[in-house]
């Protein structure tokens, strides 16, 4: 099957520290994934090594059959990977729609003269840009919220609106860095219909982070889970969580 | 003989900026901020030192001492009012605006009570110059005792870090503040001392310099102030030997690009430096590099 | 939204415009002093500046301590132009306009220069940095001298007697003495249809794609680069448009000038116009606006207060800050005045 994103032996340390050590996956096409672990095992490592924020010591990364490793984030980005961030990373005083208009922003374009003059070209891209940001608001139920300040969001819609402008840039795989930390029950469930949602209508596959097992469990396919920088166990979902070893590593403690 | 003796200026000069550099340098490793008042802070030391000993007529160490005073307690009330409030701000730029804005109000402040004509400042160094090579080579009694003085603090201060509870302090919190605290570390009271030991080097830095350069007015300390942040950034912000280095690297610079080259030109080499240092090695001479966290 | 925004910026120009309007009326009916009179185009060259700074400072995020330099640069490479082609171009409003381009040009070449070296750097190094580039121009323009005579140009860097002039040639840039008798083109209306211009560039730039790109790289930067913005090419953008605009300020400033010296503008005049930019609020360019005019007519006004008033700036400068950004500060205000500022949030 064709793997819309392959890592091999991928590792970095810092200093001494291995914090993400021979860390191999595949991802399928369509696919939703799970990555867990304990707090400090090196999942956020690894979205970063994924985005090109650190660059690794070892390993390659394909997108797609493409060997992205290396690579700047902004060009990664445009290869196709889009993230959220644990600790929600807004354009805080930017309103609602710009944040997702910003996303949209290397798939439309027109002169700086042009923006500066208000001419032709620029009504009728940034008419098309409100549309398809708002089609996309529309998604996550933020439409309403369009013109608020992103800073003035209550915390749950501050972290859809991230997610929402991820997909503004069309992404292949989008990386989903602990999209329910400190959500309610209610507020989970209704994100893991939004997820699955997003997955089915824009095709996209999704890799997530996150604590809370009740959605990993009930959302995710395959799961790969991380301890101390390395694998501990990789496969079906619910196999992975029967494993003793897993147990005792992560969900015993 | 005349290139020994700009050496000899230089390293003089280099002193009082490694003096004044040291403020920057500690302030900047703890709070993470770029001191725009610091060079205003020697002024205010100078024209202390100046009432002490010009207006009062009292000798030069207790004058020096007054000075020093003033400009601890000022370092600290600077520190309280302006700066602590805006360390957590959202915009790092702002606690910067603060500090630039301080600057001005210290210039003014010492405007309108002194007025804007500069002060003939006697240099408060009585001890005489020396005479070399059958007097070819002079060595001004005031560029000793500011070699000097620049040599004692650095030893004193390099002592005072690695062997005081209080130094171990201000290392920890320069390192991590968060974990400091967790480890019962009085984070604001470390700070405010840190701006209390730049702010009292300020006052001696302040006595040299007038003393050298006998001329005191209201901006006297702004350039001297820049050009120390320059030899603080040169030689590895947040580093102490750093400052020290980057300060009698700079004084050099300047004194020779001031015979050599032009005297309308030196202060733009010495900023050349600091555009190059940054561009080629942006943690300085002795600075360690930060990685951002994501 | 848009109709909002759009909104405001027709309150902005419209402000422009009436203040013109009464200071025309007050100038036909001869109720200026001379005093004010004076103030006239020095005021729009400020409100310029103020604008293009917070273009650097409010939009893009980062700090320049260095727009004297690039006024100064558009002053002398203004002055310079309308020197040389005094007696070939004699409509003055003309002659007015392309100096005032060149000094944009010449500004923005500096700035894209200067910009891509210094845009590497955040915050406070980015400061310090433009400051000392402010003070290099600063220094160079002060060694300058070119002379003109039949066999063309001539420079140095040392006299005016090392550049081999033939007697009778004019000396056009004499070192420190700058340039003098520079054509007296500028006008009160010149600076006002300046000042329209800068406001439309920048406000309409704020408003487009470019725009939305440098103020999510201000917001957060990491969050920019993650969804593919090029952070260089943006913070580029601001800082040589914000330099191209100074220089257009400054060659303004030239034209109205009797002595154009390269050490009028030192840091110190990047300071005044960052107290115009905090003053007027960081990214509000309205304020810029209003700031930069109040505070250079008011000290006037009040004569007594002449030396009294960088002390009050600089004092206003700290609380507004404190005010502003402190996170106690604001979390007080937030507790008493909360409907009072979420409401003014709420219309800006």
């Amino acid at each position: 099957m064709a793997a819309i994103l392959e890592v091999n032996h991928l590792s970095i340390a810092f200093g001494g520290l291995h914090a993400v050590d021979e860390f191999s996956i595949a991802i399928e096409k369509g696919e939703l994934y799970g990555l867990i672990g304990p707090n400090g095992a090196g999942k956020t490592t690894v979205f970063n090594l994924l985005t090109g924020v650190y660059k690794p010591n070892e390993g390659i990364i394909r997108l797609d059959g493409k060997d992205i490793t290396g690579r700047k984030t902004r060009d990664i980005n445009k290869e196709g990977i889009a993230r959220t961030f644990q600790n929600i990373r807004l354009f805080h005083q930017l309103s609602v729609l710009d944040n997702v208009k910003v996303g949209l922003h290397n798939h439309y374009s027109y002169l700086t003269l042009e923006g500066i003059l208000h001419l032709g070209r620029y009504r009728r891209t940034e008419k098309r840009m409100d549309d398809e940001a708002m089609d996309l608001l529309r998604v996550f139920d933020l439409d309403q919220e369009a013109l608020v300040t992103a800073a003035n969001l209550p915390y749950g819609k501050q972290r859809k609106l991230e997610i929402a402008r991820a997909l503004a840039t069309r992404p292949k795989l989008l990386l989903l860095d602990e999209p329910a930390a400190g959500m309610n029950p209610n507020e989970t469930a209704e994100l893991m219909d939004t997820i699955r949602f997003v997955r089915n209508k824009f095709d996209i596959t999704i890799l997530l982070i996150e604590h809370d097992m009740k959605l990993v469990s009930g959302i995710c396919e395959r799961l790969t889970v991380l301890n101390f920088g390395r694998i501990l166990a990789q496969g079906e979902t619910s196999q992975v969580l029967h494993d003793p070893e897993v147990i005792k590593a992560y969900l015993g403690e | 003989m005349s290139f020994l003796s700009y050496l000899l200026k230089g390293v003089s000069l280099g002193s009082v900026y490694a003096i004044i550099a040291l403020g920057y340098t500690m302030v900047y490793g703890i709070a993470k901020m770029l001191n725009f008042a610091h060079g205003d802070v020697i002024m205010v030391g100078g024209y202390a030192a100046f009432t002490c000993s010009m207006t009062r007529g009292m000798a030069p160490l207790p004058s020096i001492l007054i000075a020093m005073v003033v400009c601890t307690v000022l370092g600290i009330v600077i520190e309280t009012i302006a700066y602590r409030p805006l360390l957590e701000a959202a915009s790092p730029l702002a606690v910067l605006i603060t500090a630039i804005g301080v600057s001005y109000f210290l210039q003014n402040i010492v405007l309108i009570i002194f007025g804007s004509n500069p002060k003939s400042f006697q240099s408060l160094v009585k001890i005489p110059g020396l005479k070399l090579a059958d007097g070819a080579l002079t060595i001004s009694g005031e560029t000793i005792v500011t070699i000097l003085s620049c040599l004692i603090i650095m030893l004193i201060l390099t002592q005072f870090i690695s062997r005081t509870r209080m130094g171990q302090a201000m290392l920890a919190v320069s390192e991590d503040k968060g974990a400091a605290q967790l480890m019962g570390i009085n984070v604001n009271s470390t700070i405010a001392l840190t701006f209390a030991i730049g702010s009292g080097l300020a006052a001696i830095a302040g006595v040299l310099l007038c003393s050298a350069y006998p001329s005191l007015s209201p901006y006297t300390g702004a350039m001297p102030g820049i050009k120390a942040f320059v030899a603080a950034v040169f030689g590895g912000i947040g580093s102490i030997p750093g400052a020290f280095l980057g300060g009698i690297l700079l004084g050099v610079i300047e004194i020779l690009a001031k015979g050599y080259i032009s005297t309308q030109l030196s202060d733009a080499i010495v900023f050349g430096v600091l555009i190059i240092v940054l561009l080629v090695r942006p943690t300085g001479l002795l600075g360690k590099r930060i990685q951002e966290k994501v | 939204m848009k109709n909002k925004k759009l909104m405001g910026n027709l309150i902005t120009y419209g402000l422009v415009i009436v203040a013109y309007a009464i200071v025309a009326y007050l100038l036909h009916a001869g109720r200026l002093t001379s005093l004010v009179k004076g103030l006239l185009v020095p005021i729009c060259v400020y409100v310029i500046l103020a604008v293009s700074l917070n273009l650097v400072v409010g939009i893009s995020g980062e700090l320049s301590l260095g727009h004297a330099g690039f006024m100064c640069v558009g002053a002398f490479s203004g002055a310079f132009f309308s020197k040389c082609l005094q007696d070939t171009l004699s409509f003055a409003p003309l002659r007015l306009a392309l100096a005032i381009a060149v000094g944009a040009v010449v500004a923005a070449v500096f700035g894209l220069l200067i910009g891509i070296p210094v845009l590497r750097l955040k915050g406070d190094y980015l400061a310090i940095v433009t400051l000392a580039f402010g003070e290099i121009i600063k220094n160079v323009m002060n060694i300058f001298y070119i002379g003109l005579d039949s066999n063309g140009f001539h420079f140095s860097v040392k006299d005016q007697f090392s550049m081999g002039m033939e007697p009778g040639g004019e000396i056009l840039v004499s070192g420190p003495m700058g340039i003098t008798g520079t054509p007296k083109d500028a006008s009160f209306l010149a600076g006002i249809i300046l000042i329209l211009i800068t406001l439309f560039v920048v406000l309409h730039l704020i408003d487009s794609r470019d725009g939305r790109a440098i103020m999510a790289i201000r917001d957060n930067r990491i969050a920019a680069d993650s969804i593919g913005l090029n952070i260089t090419h943006y913070k580029l953008m601001a800082f040589t448009v914000s330099a191209a605009l100074t220089g257009a300020a400054g060659s303004l400033y030239a034209h109205n000038l009797a002595t154009l010296q390269a050490k009028k503008f030192d840091y110190n005049f990047s300071i005044l116009a960052l107290v115009f930019v905090v003053l007027g609020g960081i990214g509000n360019i309205r304020g810029s606006v209003i700031a930069a005019v109040v505070l250079t007519v008011l000290p006037e006004l009040l004569r007594g207060m002449a030396n009294y008033r960088m002390l009050i700036y600089s004092i206003i400068l700290i609380l507004m800050m404190l005010f502003n950004w402190a996170p106690r500060f604001l979390e007080w205000r937030e507790r008493h005045l909360g409907r009072l500022f979420r409401k003014n949030r709420k219309e800006e």
